[in-house]
This record gives structure tokens, sequence and C-alpha cells, in this order.
């Protein structure tokens, strides 16, 4: 046997009504970077909590350096040196970076807090990790980058040596990727052993060293990774084969569908503006992409452009009819199909049944009521026809409850609703956010169909891949403003990425 | 044993969308509140004075019985306010302001049965639109605030029972064809503008428990059954998705205000329109600075009727029933306001609802399924299930 510092061994989880994890064995190497693969609901989360103590499992047991041990919360994990960097990172934003760190395990002398002690650990191993935190920085004035360098200090502040990453690079711009990248190897090299949930295949193969599959809460395997390819773990994680580039063919764009002049949108978090100066144009037969990192006025803009929000200043023009002042119904009539950002808050009504869901945008055309009198038997036909159509799975067909159904499911409900709509333009706001492969490849391919039916598609993405893969045109927003305008044929994802973060600006488009 | 398992699923299944179901959960989640409310109100009894607990709580239990002329009068307001409460509730506006409407109802109706000299057949029909519109205005105006200025429903509405009150109170003390100094209360109506009787000997019950019931099943076709209904309870559950989809939500704020306004001054019109056993005589209010107790129990049997139309009339029919029982108890020593305490129970355990409707479900499945092992250890020669 090997010298493991954590194995879990046939570890079973249950929910009501689901088996999360199905006598699944993990095994960790000390020093190693060990990625943890798999789709949405595959489990992923589910076996880390368990290693954590936010879970007890049913079946299964647990040995760290050998020796089995019992793990009923966060507390023993920490004891036994596990620390986990959460999605979500967990930091009080109005304390600075030291404060964070020391939270719970503060230096104490005489009965005063003792911070110049700490701040010299932390300054300590800040140089030794290449992890380059200010101690005196207040949370909330650094990036998110930084704010996951924090979170990662707290670990290896309080000497732990298991370190759990969930899903990390899902905030953060390519570079500040790149660098974390090179944070986990150098961890591994200093002997600390990591776990890394994810299901981005780039990134394992890039940093981790062996990687266990798991699918529908099962284990697939645990392959070395300079033995396999993407193609082959993205097989293990899906069951199938996945095409990662998206079949296109070359359209020629029509009339222009969408224009945008000169569009400034308050903010509701400051006093400058979220969005400023904004103009472009989205014509018929192509995917133009709003590209950015998160919080740079995309999402103000987007409730500008769908009617819930109001504009400063600028016009917005909608096959050929001003709506800079109309109403969401308005521009619904006029050709404007949107699949919201957050599909639980804007997207669904979750309590009310998917043939209710179904009809949302359109409940109150002829074809479903008439004198104010809903048709229930229309409603009920249309929504078998979309259901079947669409494939929308659900327990119990369209009278299910939306709440009680899977997101993938959900998602698949709104892209049915709004492609099935007459429009002339889709917006698309992040709409793969959340969603596993085999469900990503379904909504890219729906999003390209629509393309090729003529429509204009105005599609805001975080993910760069989808980006440079979905899309004819791309604009990138930063700080509110179009940076720069790219042809996803001619760039790449460096360059996109510089732009992104601001590095870069394509001076040109300035004045326009 | 595959085909056991079969059909122990098959059943499961059935079991499943019989629990499943919402009105059936409302209903059994009622029942347990009642029955845990009447619980206490007999150990409250048995504590206060245990000789008489017994006949004391048979009054409370049974006493309405034989005063049903009674119990359908008296259920007639809260049936109405019970569904002026429940309507905005379906949209997730809380309107505490019924009382001020039906302060406000009862006065317009009042106004029109005194000052109004119409053909006999159409005063009190004239009186109840009256008391409709009455309710309405004050239905409206919190609902206006609410739309336009984002002001909460709570606020305005609680001030606008206070002005309701003072400014009913202040208007028929200055009117004296509508007020009598020495009895200090409303004169008697004059007979055309009561609402006609339904002849129940010895009670004042009238037309207007008819009219409050179909009101009820109106509500329900509306909610269930119109685009309007659609939105409201759409915006009811996500508000944000209701914008998104373009519902008028202003306009909706505005319209189910002034409905659930209308709904509780067609409650006070009922109440005071009504004709009494005695030739000659009517309803009378006196107008002595109270907040009228019907807006507040109206609160009381939306809840407990889980703020469905039909859940509504059935909920305020118990109240009325156990209210008139509650006034019995007084034959036996006890102080009606016993029954208040029962009702504050019975809506404290409503606001329970799951919790106690998942053990009563988990109780009854233990059972059947206990039942249905025995069955089946019984005839094991079972085949196919479905």
């Amino acid at each position: 046997m090997e010298n493991y510092i954590v194995e879990m061994r046939n570890i079973t989880k249950e929910f009501p009504g689901i088996i999360a994890n199905d006598n699944i064995t993990l095994n960790l190497k000390k020093g190693e970077v060990h990625a943890l693969l798999g789709e949405n609901g595959a489990g992923k989360s589910t076996l880390m909590s368990v290693l954590f103590g936010l879970y007890k499992a049913e079946k299964g047991e647990i040995r760290i350096n050998g020796k089995s041990v019992n793990i009923n919360n966060p507390n023993d994990a920490n004891a036994l040196g596990i620390g986990m960097v959460h999605q979500h990172f967990k930091l009080v934003e109005v304390f600075t970076v030291l404060e964070n760190i020391i939270l719970g395990v503060e230096p104490i002398s005489k009965g005063f807090l003792d911070k110049s002690q700490a701040r010299k650990k932390i300054v300590e191993l800040s140089e030794r990790y290449g992890l380059k935190v200010n101690p005196d920085a207040l949370i909330e004035d650094i990036s998110v980058g930084m704010q996951q360098r924090v979170e990662i200090i707290k670990m290896l502040y309080r000497e732990n040596e298991i370190l759990i990453f969930d899903e990390p690079t899902a905030v953060l711009t390519p570079q500040e990727i790149k660098d974390l990248l090179e944070i986990m190897r150098g961890l591994a090299e200093e002997g600390k052993s990591i776990l890394f949930i994810t299901h981005k295949l780039n990134e394992i193969m890039a940093v981790a060293d062996r990687c266990t599959v798991l699918r529908k809460g099962q284990c697939i395997g645990t392959v070395d990774v300079k033995d396999t390819t993407k193609e082959e773990l993205s097989r293990m994680m899906v069951g199938r084969d996945i095409s990662f580039s998206i079949q296109k063919e070359v359209m020629e764009t029509g009339d222009v569908v969408l224009s945008v002049r000169n569009v400034t949108v308050a903010s509701k978090l400051h006093k400058n503006n979220a969005v400023k100066n904004v103009s472009f144009d989205v014509r018929a037969g192509e995917i133009v992409c709003l590209a950015g990192i998160d919080g740079n006025g995309q999402t103000e803009f987007i409730s500008a452009l769908t009617g819930l929000d109001k504009t400063i200043s600028g016009t917005m023009t909608l096959c050929g009819q001003d709506i800079t002042k109309a109403s969401i119904r308005q521009r619904s009539i006029i050709g404007m199909s949107h699949i919201p950002e957050d599909r639980h808050k804007h997207g669904l009504i979750l309590d009310y049944s998917l043939e209710e869901n179904l009809v949302l945008q359109r409940y109150w055309q002829l074809d479903f009521q008439r004198n104010g009198f809903i048709r229930f038997n229309e409603v009920r036909q249309y929504a078998e026809g979309l259901i079947e159509r669409f494939d929308v799975r659900s327990s119990q067909g369209p009278v299910s409850t939306v709440r009680s159904m899977s997101g993938g499911n959900q998602q698949k409900a709104i892209l049915a609703r709004e492609i099935d709509k007459k429009h002339e333009l889709l917006v698309a706001v992040q709409p793969t956010r959340g969603l596993d492969v085999g469900a990503i490849e379904y909504v890219h391919k729906q999003l390209v169909k629509r393309r090729d039916a003529g429509k204009a598609v105005f599609l805001v993405s975080l993910e760069l891949e989808e980006v440079m893969n979905v899309s004819d045109r791309i604009l990138v927003i930063y700080e509110g403003e179009i940076v720069g305008e790219l042809d996803p044929k001619k760039t790449t994802m460096q360059e996109l990425g510089l732009f992104m973060s601001g590095a870069k600006r394509d001076t040109s488009k300035e004045g326009q | 044993m595959q085909n056991k398992h079969a059909s122990n699923r098959q059943f499961k299944f059935s079991f499943h969308d019989l629990t499943h179901n919402k009105g059936f959960s409302s209903f059994s989640s009622a029942l347990m509140a009642i029955f845990l409310g009447l619980i206490f109100g007999f150990i409250v009894m048995i504590v206060a004075a245990p000789e008489n607990a017994i006949s004391g709580f048979s009054y409370v239990v049974f006493g309405g019985l034989s005063r049903i002329g009674d119990v359908f009068y008296f259920a007639t307001p809260i049936l109405m306010t019970g569904l002026a409460v429940g309507f905005a509730f379906k949209m997730g506006l809380f309107n505490i302001g019924a009382s001020g409407q039906y302060t406000m109802g009862m006065y317009f109706a009042l106004y029109v049965g005194f000052m109004w000299d119409l053909p006999a057949g159409l005063h009190w029909i004239t009186a109840i639109i009256a008391g409709m519109l009455g309710g309405m205005l004050f239905g409206l105006i919190p609902g206006i605030f609410k739309a336009l200025l984002n002001v909460n429903e709570v606020i305005t509405s609680i001030m606008f029972n206070y002005i309701g009150m003072y400014l009913v109170d202040m208007l028929i003390q200055g009117n004296a064809i509508m007020y009598s100094s020495p009895t200090s209360r409303t004169r008697y109506l004059p007979i055309d503008a009561k609402i006609p009787s339904l002849g129940i000997p010895g009670s004042n019950v009238n037309l207007g428990i008819i009219l409050a019931v179909l009101i009820g099943i109106v509500l329900y076709i509306i909610l269930q059954k119109t685009t309007f209904g659609y939105e409201l309870k759409a915006t009811g559950y996500n508000k944000h998705a209701s914008d998104y989809a373009g519902m008028r939500g202003k306009r909706n704020i505005i319209l189910t205000m002034a409905i659930a306004g209308g709904l509780a001054g067609l409650g006070g019109a009922f109440f005071i329109l009504a004709p009494t056993a005695i030739a000659g005589s009517s309803m009378t209010y006196e107008p002595i600075n109270i907040i009228a107790a019907n807006g507040f129990n109206g609160i009381a049997v939306a809840l407990l009727g889980h703020s469905h139309p039909i859940g509504i009339i059935f909920s305020s029919i118990f109240i009325s029933h156990i209210q008139r029982g509650g006034t019995l108890t007084s034959l036996v020593g006890y102080k009606p306001e016993i029954i208040d305490v029962v009702i504050a129970v019975i809506i404290y355990f409503s606001a329970f609802a799951m919790i106690m409707n998942a053990a009563l479900s988990g109780f009854i499945k233990n059972r059947l399924l206990k039942r249905n092992a025995k069955s089946k250890d019984s005839e094991p020669e079972i085949k196919e299930a479905g």
C-alpha cells in the first residue's frame, strides 16, 4: 500500500429518493493534486461535504494517515488538518484580510488581541507560497482572485495539510485562473495534498496528478492524468462522446435587428453609472456575445434592454421600432425573447405547474384565452407539444410543479418557451450557468439553430470557452464600457482575457 | 417476490397523489389545527372550572347547531372580510385594513338606507352596492400608495382602519336622521332598505349569506380560470417573474386592493342591513370609537381557510359556529371570551400547517402501509398489480 493521507472507503450517502454517493472510494496521496470530476448532481459536493463533516455518510469509513476517524462537523475536520475553499467565499467584507484570517483562532496575549504575531505569520506564508496578499487591505476593496487567496491563507494559517477546492475557478478571470493553478502546484510541491473539485477538463489536464470521475453518484474510476486525454475524461464523466467544438455553418448576416445607441444605465450599488454610453448593432443571423467578468455592467444593461429597468440616456431600436421607453410586454410583442440570468428569480414561477410556466409569455394571447378565461385544453396541448419537442423531463409531465424539476430541465422549459414564442431577437443571459456538459451542449446547439433560422442572438456570457465557441462576434464590456470588438476566429483566449480584465482596450472604438 | 414489490409501488403512487394534493393537505392541516385548538380550549375550561368543563365544552362544539340561523348570520361578515384578506393575500398583499373597509362599507350602506328615497325593490340593492363602493374606496387608496409610491400596504391600511372608524363615527353622530342621541345608536332602518330575510325564526339571517357564498364561488372561478387570476397568483408567488413576463404589476395591485376593499365593504353592508326578528327594528351601529372586530376575524378566517375562497366559506361558518357556541358557555358560568382563546389557538396551529400535515399524513401512511403489509401476507397469491 502506498501512503495515502486520506482514504475514503465505500462511502454511501443517501438523501430521500436519491443515492448521492453510492459506494465511492477515493484515495488521496500526500503531495498530489487530485481532481474530482463530474457533472452537476454527480455527487462531488456531497462527497466533499462528507469529508468536511457537513454530512454524515450512512456507510463507509474515512481514514486519515491510516487511522480511522469520525468527522461529525467542520471543527473535527479542521482538527484533522482538512481545510476547504468554498465556491462562495466565507469572508467578512468589512474586515481586513488579517482579521478574516485569524477569525476563530485569534491570537491573544494578556486578554487582548495580538495582531503583530499573526501578521508575521501571514506575511511569511504569503511569501512562501507566492500569494501576494496585503494583510491590511479590506476584503471589499480587493479583487475576487485576491479574496480567494485569502481563503487559501486561511487554510494554511490553520496548518491544514489537506486542502479542498470547490470549483475555485468559476469566478476567476483567465489570468487569475493561471495564477491559481500555479499556486496549487506550488502548494503540492510543498507537501500539501489537494482535492480539486471541477468540471473543467482543461484545468485538470493542466494541474492534476490524478483524477477520480463520478457519474450519477457512482465512482467511474480513477486515472493518472498524464495517461489520459480530455476526450477520455469527458466520456467517463458524461457516459457518451461530447463534441467540444460547435458545428457552425458560415451565415450571411441580414438586417439590423437590434440597434443600441449611447445607452447609459444607473447603478443600484453606487453613484457611478453601471453602463456608460454603450452603442452596438445586432443583425439577423448572427450571435453577438457580450463578454466580460461578472459585475461589469452586464446585468444592468440587460435589465435596461429587456425593460426591467430604465435607461438614463440613449436609444434602443428593435426591428425598426424605438423601444427605449416601451413596456416589457410591448418589447415582447415586437419580437424580443429573453432567457434570464436568474431562472428562479425571473424565469419561472416555481410554484406553478410546468404548463402554466410554458405559457408565461403567451397566456394573454387569443390562442390561450377567450374573454379573460384561460383555455386550459389549449394550454395542455401546447405544453405537451413543447415538452416533447424540447425533451423537457419531469415527474408528472405538464402538471408537475416546476420547483420539483432539475435545473437542466427548468432551463430547457425556459428555452422552449422563449424559442417557440414569435421573436426576432433572442437575448440569452448566461444560459448555461450551473448546467452540466450535456445540457450545455444542448443549449449551445439551440442558440446556433436560432441563428441559422435567421434570428438575431444576443448572448451574455462569463465563460471564455462559450464566448469563443458560440459567438460570431464578441463585444467586451469592462466597467460598463465596450472596450473592444473581437472576431472569435482571429483572436485568442489570452487576448480576450486581457480585454476582459481591462488591461487592453480597443482605442479605435472610443468616441464612437 | 417481484410482483409484491410492484404492487407495493403501485399503492405508494396512488397514496402519493392523495396526500400531495394541495386541497387535501390544506384541509387535513386545518382539521388538525381545529382539533388541537378545541383540546386546548377544553384544558383551559378544566383549569377554570373543572366541574362544568364537559357541559361547557359540549356547548362550544354543539351549541351552534341549535342556533343555525345565527351561525349563518354572523358568518356573513367574517366570510366577506375573510375573502377580502385571502384574495389580497393570493397576490402577496397583506390587507390588514379589512376593518376600515368594512366600517366604510357599513357607513355607505347606512347612508343610502337612511338618506336616499328609492323604490322598495331597489333600495336595499342600491344600499349593498353603495357599501361595496365604500369599501372599494378604502381598499383603493392603500393600493395606490403601494403601487405608485411603494408604501407598505400594512402600514397604510392600519392607518386607514383608524381613519375609517373615526370618520364614520363623526359622520354618524353629526347626522340627526341616522343617529339617535338618547340611545347613542343609529336609528332603525326603513323596511325597504333591509335585505330580505331567509325566514329562519329567531335570527337575523338574510339573503346576504347566499350572496356571500356566491361571491366566494365567483372569486374561486376568477382565481382558477381567468387570466387575471393567473396574473394575480403569479405575482403573489414571484413578483420578479411576473414583471419579467410583462404583467402590469401596478395596475394589478390597485385592482386587487380595490376588489378586496369592496369585499370587506359588502361584509359591512350585509351585516348592518339585516332584518331582525322583532318587526320594525333593524341592526344598529353604536359609534363608540372601536375598530370593527369583524375585520380582524377576517384575518383568522382567511388563515384557517388557507386563503382559498372555498376554504374561507367553510372556515367562516365554522368560526361563527363555535363563536355562537361560546356565547352559550355563559349558561354554565364561563366567560364567552373563552372562545376567543380557542380561535386564537386554532389560528396559531394552522400557522404550523405544513408540519402538522406532515405528521398527520405520516401517521396515516404508516397505518395504511402496515395494513397493506398484513393483507399481503394473508393473500400471497395476488399476481399482477395493474
